[in-house]
């Protein structure tokens, strides 16, 4: 019988609660019994896997990846990082996908009304695979800051929005990542909804002048971390 | 010791353009090109075992409003109960035709949909099984991370004996079957509707 290993608990210290009283429409919008604990079986130890089919050359740079023959304005970037579990090992071959708005804080999306241009040029979303130890990268633009109606006066910090698998179901993660120094920080809802300081700093990019590309592209690095097997595996099915 | 973990952080309203891409989430169609999206509802192809479902549902807020701008993700065995994952253990074949993997976002009205097919019973612990079940995740503005749940399917002889539902409140337990709608197109199609709050709240789990 082959030995499948158990995932240590979410960590719940690091994870936003449902109910964020700062964070407006959590209000009507967070589950509020509690959660039914269950013991991690197949169902939960294992995950999609995906490959080659779901991405596609070019994916990873979404200056061009629109594909419409001219770049993306703004201050362009390159991302790198390591996906990894939270006992070091590196997550090798694993989906992550990027969405952002535009160097002038504006998506493309039609529910977006914010009153800001658009980029012809931009799509703002991007595709990669980590490789075998487990590094992404991809270059963009860097995005704006925009406004949100959680308050009068609520700004987001820029941000772009990531989506991991890991190996298991129990392993996926929605994210996003922050940039060093950013005064809205403090002052954002969602990244306040990280309860404690530590965590919320893990999702502030660091700049590294060693990941830029001399007279191309500032580099930054954001590494994720998810959660990690126990060291002894349990008994299969 | 800290876990080092990564925070969870809310998808926002604007996650249709990097999860789930159609040419109507845009203001400018030809952003979209030809990038339609890859992962989709329709988890099949002519080829998968197994007996066709359509699950369709609403995802509901406090108040009873339909959700417009949630996702629904769901991930399933095959036919015979194994997953396409390098990580079950069983021994048998697997369906390679079946990634197991779908997501939809909500439409206007809040619904969601997936085409796939009814899963086996999937191992538990200690050599019990499981009955037929589809993983489900959702996540949308206003959640700050995203939450875990299951659907089961009425009538079904295992649900007596599952050794997750019997770990549920029985007075809660309906929240996660699907209701059986008849045939519809040689599928057999299933109700399941997700109240994030309320007194009929879906059953989270936590693992
Ligand atoms: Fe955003």
């Amino acid at each position: 019988m082959k030995k499948v290993s158990q995932y240590q608990p979410r960590d719940e210290r690091a994870h936003p609660p449902y109910v964020s009283p700062r964070y407006v429409s959590t209000a009507r919008r967070a589950p509020l019994l509690p959660a039914v604990a269950i013991p991690q079986s197949l169902s939960e130890l294992t995950g999609p896997v995906f490959g080659d089919e779901v991405v596609r050359h070019g994916d990873d740079d979404l200056t061009t990846n629109a594909g419409t023959g001219s770049p993306a304005l703004g201050e362009r970037i390159i991302v790198s990082g390591q996906v990894l579990e939270a006992r070091g090992r590196p997550v090798s071959n694993t989906l992550v996908e990027v969405w952002q708005c535009n160097a002038a804080g504006r998506y493309p999306h039609v529910h977006d009304t914010h009153d800001a241009p658009l980029d012809p040029n931009f799509l703002g979303a991007g595709r990669m695979l980590t490789d075998a130890e487990g590094w992404y990268q991809f270059t963009t633009i860097k995005p704006g800051a925009y406004p949100w109606r959680n308050d009068h006066n609520a700004w987001r910090p820029a941000h772009i929005h990531f989506s991991l698998f890991g190996p298991a179901f129990l392993t996926r993660l929605v994210t996003q990542m922050y940039f060093p120094g950013d005064p809205l920080l403090d002052l954002d809802a969602i990244y306040m909804s990280v309860p404690d300081a530590a965590a919320r700093q893990r999702l502030v990019a660091k700049f590294e002048r060693e990941a830029s590309r001399p007279h191309f592209a500032l580099g930054y690095r954001f590494d994720i971390v998810l959660r990690g097997r126990e060291e002894t595996p349990m008994e299969g099915s | 010791m800290p876990s080092w973990q990564t925070p969870a952080q809310t998808l926002g309203p604007f996650f249709h353009q990097g999860l789930a891409r159609t040419r109507q989430a845009f203001q400018l169609p030809w952003l979209c090109g030809d990038a339609v999206d890859v992962i989709g509802n329709v988890l099949f192809n002519e080829r998968t075992l197994g007996q066709r479902i359509r699950v369709e549902g609403v995802v509901y807020d406090g108040l009873e409003e339909p959700m417009v701008d949630a996702l629904v993700e769901v991930w399933q065995a095959d036919a015979h109960g194994r997953y396409n994952s390098p990580l079950d253990t069983g021994e048998s074949a697997v369906d390679a035709t079946f990634t197991g993997f779908g997501r939809a976002p909500t439409d206007e009205k809040g619904a969601f949909s997936f085409l796939s097919i009814k899963p086996g019973n999937v191992p538990w612990l200690g050599g019990l099984v499981q009955a037929p079940h589809i993983n489900v995740i959702v996540g949308a503005r206003g959640m700050a991370r995203q939450a875990f749940t299951r659907i089961y399917f009425d009538a079904d002889a295992g649900l007596a004996s599952d050794p997750v539902l019997s770990r549920v409140p029985a007075a809660r337990r309906h929240t996660l079957i699907a209701r059986a709608g008849g045939e519809h197109d040689g599928a057999l199609t299933y109700r399941f509707d997700l109240h994030l709050q309320g007194e009929n709240e879906t059953v989270f789990f936590d693992f």
